[in-house]
């Protein structure tokens, strides 16, 4: 009963943290999602010297754990370049710039995917490069990318409780302080699984369904 | 084909190797207003190399490309996208856009290449889907149609830029043999309406019955080429002859097609 009243009084505050973890998962793929599709188009179509850079960029920040990256960015560059951010809009930063290395791998492998023959119709159409890469191979790129993308959104969920080493107030961070106080860790930290779970189904959901809005006839997944 | 008429097409000395291997060496011809080129070759020869090279899909090493007396300059991007306009392209294996439809497919480059307006766009998409014999498909997508459908749709396509000539690189090689009929029939007519094309085939009924030319392409050269009676019963060399007799007894003389 006692656990129960503690959840039940403590419900709102960490409901709250619901506003922050969404925003910065969701605000972290956006970013991703941004800069990952150029830097995928960059690896399959730009000059060999910016695939070099590209790929060094994707190999920094798919190679280090993300709590250095926190820290290196949060305590070490940001205050090094005088970049006044809030634990919150860094880690916005560093997860989005993370996951666009990651993004851009997914998207890379599906225009990849597509072959030459679809581009090689587009030019003798008459058609640019760019214009090419933005009405037929994106369009195609990205809906093949949605399966292999889902995956994108729980694993950014999961790693944002990370963020609380930097003192963002998202979820686990909530639960964090309230446990210390009531002493009673194991019904709070069972609520905040809860809610972490529920959130990583029904993001499931609408992403499946957008999957299926977008497929085109006679391709099965 | 009388030679007075305008001169489209203009093929010189195109060279191209890929690593040390000379593909093309040399290859040279024209092609008039209206005529139908058919280039025939052992595989692996070039032929599809060869078409690259005229729209620039693959930029040749040496040798220049002539529309209607203009040079093409590979150098400008510009200069060759409207090149590329004037010069159709069919595929062997279709090459469509997956994520559209038949009639998005052909109204896609008329929308965003001649910049169209939407209207214009369907009403001329739909009329070269017409031609094709594919209205009531207009709103099915590529994995929903046949390999005859498809390579019509991918015919309409190319036409709806109002090409100045139509290049076809084995059209119907990757086609079931009763769906090639009626990828040859489409491109028999758009012969005899005048359309200026050069063919890539193994179809020898549709080379004799259709083309003005036949040019057999061998070890990067041009071997032979002439009017289709001429290579069938008087070429110059045996290699032509005996060429020409194992397509003929491989993919049939006459499908559908009668002789002139
Ligand atoms: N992009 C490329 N890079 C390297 N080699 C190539 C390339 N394109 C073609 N080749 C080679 O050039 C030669 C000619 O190829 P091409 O496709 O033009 O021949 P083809 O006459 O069209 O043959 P097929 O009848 O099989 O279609 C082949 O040996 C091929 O391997
Ligand atoms: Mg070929």
């Amino acid at each position: 009963m006692e656990n129960l009243m503690v959840v039940y009084e403590a419900l709102p505050f960490l409901l709250q943290g619901i506003i922050t973890t969404l925003g910065l998962v969701l605000s972290a793929l956006f970013l991703g999602f941004i800069i990952g599709v150029p830097l995928a188009i960059g690896q399959v179509f730009a000059s060999s010297w910016i695939k070099k850079i590209i790929a060094i960029y994707v190999w920094f920040f798919r190679g280090l754990p993300i709590l250095v990256l926190l820290f290196l960015f949060y305590y070490g560059l940001f205050t090094m370049i005088g970049l006044n951010l809030t634990a919150f809009m860094a880690a916005v930063l560093v997860l989005g710039l993370r996951s666009s290395a990651y993004q851009s791998q997914i998207f890379r492998g599906s225009i990849q995917s597509l072959g030459k023959g679809q581009l090689m119709a587009a030019y003798s159409l008459g058609m640019s490069k760019g214009k090419a890469i933005w009405n037929i191979i994106l369009p195609q790129a990205l809906r093949i990318s949605i399966p292999g993308w889902s995956n994108e959104y729980p694993a950014m969920l999961t790693e944002s409780a990370i963020t609380y080493a930097i003192g963002v107030m998202e979820i686990l961070t909530r639960g964090n302080f309230i446990a210390s106080r009531t002493y009673l860790p194991m019904p709070i930290y069972l609520t905040c699984a809860i809610i972490f779970l529920l959130l990583s189904y029904s993001g499931m959901k609408l992403l499946h369904l957008l999957e299926e809005k977008v497929r085109m006839p006679g391709f099965e997944k | 084909m009388p030679k007075n008429k305008e001169l489209i097409l203009q093929v010189k000395d195109i060279h191209k190797s890929f690593g040390d291997k000379e593909v093309l060496k040399g290859i040279s011809f024209e092609v008039h207003k209206g005529e139908t080129k058919v280039i025939i070759g052992p595989s692996g020869m070039g032929k599809s190399t060869l078409l690259r090279c005229i729209n620039q899909l693959t930029i040749p090493d040496k040798g220049t490309i002539w529309l209607r007396g203009q040079e093409v300059n590979h150098h400008n991007a510009r200069q060759i996208n409207q090149f590329r306009q004037k010069i159709g392209m069919v595929f062997q294996d279709f090459n469509l856009f997956d994520h559209l439809n038949a009639v998005s497919n052909v109204e896609i480059a008329l929308i965003k290449v001649k910049g169209m307006k939407k209207q214009e766009a369907r009403d001329k998409a739909m009329s070269e889907l017409q031609k094709v014999g594919l209205v009531k498909q207009a709103f099915l997508y590529p994995a929903e149609l046949s390999g005859g459908q498809k390579q019509r749709v991918s015919i309409a396509r190319a036409l709806a830029m109002d090409p100045e000539v139509m290049l076809f690189d084995e059209p119907t090689s990757a086609l079931d043999p009763e769906l090639i009929g009626e990828v040859l029939g489409v491109m028999q007519k758009l012969a005899q309406e005048g359309m200026t094309m050069v063919v890539v085939t193994h179809e020898m009924g549709f080379a004799r019955s259709v083309a003005d030319e036949i040019i057999f392409l061998e070890r990067g050269r041009i071997l032979e080429s002439g009017p289709p009676e001429k290579l069938f019963y008087q070429p110059e060399y045996e290699r032509t002859r005996k060429f020409l007799f194992k397509l003929t007894e491989l993919y049939g003389d006459i499908k559908g097609y009668h002789k002139r």
